[in-house]
């Protein structure tokens, strides 16, 4: 469409409508459901001791996963930005690596981490016999199950700030007497920052909010390994109005994180 | 990519959507009129069925449809509180079957259905992996702190009876996880990932070699009853098709299915 | 504007910079060798594309050399790291750092031998004088492109290194600054005293800050001596037309 004087900067119409629609398919179902929450017995509802053990679990084994994110996808981030001068198929096979929890569906990666680390599995016998370690059914096990499927998007993240950075300003550092540990301490790791901190608030969210691997793997025991996810689904078929005050508490906790966090650092949003 | 092919190409895309959603909106089952007695439309019969009885019913729906050509079977199954509230929430069913008393009485108090019987119960058995690693004998293996076990979680019918049944035997288990359903139980001990679980009887059947089982005497007493009714208000075009069902269900047919997959006389 | 008056030119201790590089870079192999004494800046002058910052890459030790070597006084340095090279550079566009206020990027040098604090106080004299101390806590994407230039003059200075490189000084900057920023730019250089390579496509840049001239085409040597000397008997076609756009 040609741009008539004044109107440049006007999305065309359609556009505008159909963005309207995907707008609402986002928006109308939690505006659903906050309006049929059970408000009156909300706070009898979230002081139950079920839902304040999902709560605190999910919190903390998230922040444990994000910190256990944090520390393996930096290094990780940087191998990745780094294999772009690999030959293709090293660099195409790590990516794939990093990419594959990403498009699996969390079942599926519940089942392959009983593979690996339930009792059968390679690790998981050795764990047992050697260590007298069980790793399923377990806390750690949630903590693992939510590393999992969280790890990619914190990867991603600094990979992305990694690859944007001008790299002569390491080039710059040097001249100036700094080692390749102060480089990566002074120069390349605030530059990252950004997209590090984006990285973490997305980690966090999926660790949260995840559920098909946990209860495969780790399963649901209450206080132990009954995430917040698990015991929404599971109140859904006894009692629907814990199940939605779980989902509201889900959605605030959501909500609040996202508040928090400073503009910059959300995903999709340049400083 | 000129102006003719994005044309063509955009033609091409809706053409493939309309055909799709055509495809989507035509009623499932429909087939030509075959010679049929009672009704000349072919017609869908959606029975939402307890996960532990599921298989059962799925041969159940074979031999009904035997009986009446005209009418395909459409077999959902789930948690039975879960099927519960999809349907109050308004999901098409005709049948619903469920495992225990309280998820049909939450059906029956929202007005969906009328007059439920039961058709079946369950007994609760022990279950090991096949070779049973842990040497289990009984249910008093239940309270050794170092065997993995998983159970219904209580809010569950087979959770519920497995309360129940533990009470009576003075056991205080411990278990590793509470599962929303049977069959995820089962699983995780045809995986070898605990060393005891507690399942209904039918359950250890339907999974034959993979799984070991071990009777409860006491298990007698704590018996599942299972309701069947039919929607009061029929999803299915083919109003009498629920009732027929029910009564194939109850009925000699029906009963030895169920018989021969270890369920017992309701 | 005027400069605070400059200290007294450092003392000749200062050593020489004998290169004599080969260098690769994509499908040209380039090639020079020469001395820079301190005291008497060098400009490599050559079309674009001629090699000139791979050159300066290559001193620098950013850049690997395939063959030859770089010796600063008596010290062989192209084995090691350009962190231990002790070799300044000015790089086209600054290459300031973004995250780093004016003062922190001076001071960055120090920082890396010592402490915040003490690296910060070191860097006060230097921004008092290149005029930086009230843009001391802007950050780089604040500042114009004469007061960036200061900045990374001042910074690569700051860290007192034996040889400094400069990359196309001026090209950065808008036409009207650019001659006041030449002639700052010379009395900067002439108070550093040390040796000093600086690569540039103008020969009015080459004019007012170095000494003797190097010319570099497609990456060979075509030419070096002072501009006097190359106006007098151009050695090729380039050099010709080159002095004949500076006359003008």
């Amino acid at each position: 469409m040609a741009a008539r004087p004044g109107t440049t900067g006007r999305l065309a119409w359609p556009v505008v409508a159909v963005a309207a629609l995907g707008l609402a398919l986002l928006v109308l179902p939690l505006a659903a459901l906050v309006l049929r929450a059970p408000w009156s017995d909300l706070a009898g509802l979230l002081a139950r001791e079920s839902v304040l053990q999902a709560l605190l679990l999910s919190f903390g084994t998230a922040l444990v996963a994000t910190a256990l994110c944090l520390l393996l996808g930096v290094p990780l981030a940087a191998l990745l930005a780094r294999a772009a001068g690999w030959p293709t198929l090293p660099r195409r096979l790590l990516r794939a690596a990093v990419t594959v929890p990403l498009v699996l569906p969390p079942v599926v990666g519940g089942i392959a981490l009983l593979q690996l680390l339930g009792r059968r599995g390679p690790l998981g016998s050795t764990l047992e016999q050697w260590f007298g370690i069980t790793v399923p059914f377990t806390t750690g096990a949630v903590v693992i199950a939510q590393v999992f499927v969280a790890l990619p998007f914190l990867v991603f993240a600094v990979e992305g700030a990694l690859r944007t950075g001008d790299r002569r300003t390491e080039l710059a550092a040097a001249t100036l007497g700094a080692s390749r540990w102060q480089v990566f301490r002074h120069v390349t790791l605030p530059l990252v920052a950004p997209g590090v901190a984006a990285g973490a608030v997305l980690c966090f969210s999926r660790a949260l909010g995840e559920f098909g691997a946990t209860i495969t793997f780790a399963g649901s025991l209450p206080g132990v390994t009954r995430t917040l996810p698990i015991a929404s689904y599971l109140a859904m078929q006894t009692d629907p109005d814990e199940a939605i005050a779980l989902a509201l508490l889900l959605l605030a906790v959501s909500i609040a994180v996202l508040l928090l966090l400073r503009d910059r650092w959300l995903p999709g949003v340049r400083g | 990519m000129t102006r003719t092919h994005a044309r063509a190409a955009w033609l091409a895309a809706v053409l493939t959507a309309a055909l799709a959603l055509a495809g989507c909106a035509a009623e499932p089952g429909s087939r030509p009129d075959a010679s049929s007695p009672t009704d000349a439309a072919p017609a869908t019969l959606t029975v939402f069925a307890a996960a532990s009885v599921a298989e059962a019913f799925e041969e159940i729906a074979d031999g009904f449809e035997a009986r009446h050509p005209h009418l395909e079977v459409v077999v959902n199954s789930g948690g039975s509180g879960a099927l519960a509230q999809q349907i109050v929430a308004g999901a098409p069913a005709d049948v619903f079957a469920s495992a225990a008393q309280p998820p049909m009485q939450q059906v029956v108090d929202a007005g969906l259905a009328e007059a439920p019987t039961d058709f079946a119960t369950n007994t609760l058995e022990l279950v090991v992996p096949a070779g049973n690693p842990a040497g289990v004998s009984g249910l008093d293996d239940l309270d050794r702190p170092e065997l993995r076990v998983a159970l219904c979680d209580a809010s569950v019918p087979c959770g519920a009876a497995s309360v129940e049944l533990l009470e009576r035997a003075g056991l205080t288990a411990v278990p590793d996880t509470l599962e929303s359903d049977v069959k995820a139980v089962l699983t995780k001990v045809i995986l070898d990932e605990v060393d005891a679980a507690l399942v209904y009887r039918t359950d250890v059947i339907a999974a034959g070699a993979a799984v070991e089982g071990i009777e409860v005497p006491t298990a007698a007493s704590v018996v599942n009853h299972y309701p069947i009714a039919a929607m009061s208000d029929a999803a299915s075009s083919d109003a009498g098709a629920a009732a027929a069902f029910v009564a194939f269900v109850t009925g000699t047919e029906g009963r030895a299915v169920l018989e021969a997959a270890g369920f017992g006389a309701p | 504007m005027t400069l605070p008056t400059p200290p007294a030119a450092r003392s000749a201790l200062r050593p020489m910079l004998h290169a004599d590089v080969t260098v690769t870079r994509g499908a040209m192999r380039i090639a020079a060798a020469f001395d820079a004494a301190p005291g008497h800046p060098l400009a490599i002058i050559g079309p674009n594309g001629a090699g000139k910052s791979s050159l300066l890459a290559a001193i620098a030790g950013l850049v690997p050399l395939d063959a030859g070597g770089v010796v600063i006084g008596d010290r062989e340095v192209d084995g090691l790291a350009p962190d231990r090279r002790r070799i300044g550079m000015v790089f086209q566009d600054y290459v300031l750092f973004p995250h780093l206020s004016v003062r922190d990027n001076v001071a960055f040098a120090a920082r890396m031998r010592g402490r915040r604090s003490t690296a910060r106080t070191a860097a006060d004299p230097w921004l008092e004088r290149y005029g930086l101390t009230s843009l001391a806590d802007r950050l780089p994407t604040e500042l114009s492109g004469g007061q960036a230039q200061r900045v990374a003059l001042a910074r690569a200075l700051a860290a007192d290194p034996e040889v400094l490189l400069l990359d196309e000084p001026m090209s950065a900057l808008d036409v009207e600054v650019r001659a006041d920023m030449r002639d700052e730019l010379a009395t900067h250089v002439r108070e550093f005293g040390g040796a000093t390579v600086i690569v540039t496509h103008s020969p009015a840049d080459a004019a007012a800050l170095a000494d003797r001239v190097l010319v570099l085409e497609a990456g060979r040597v075509t030419q070096r001596g002072t501009l006097d000397e190359l106006r007098a008997a151009p050695a090729t076609p380039y050099v010709e037309r080159m002095l004949a756009a500076s006359a003008e």
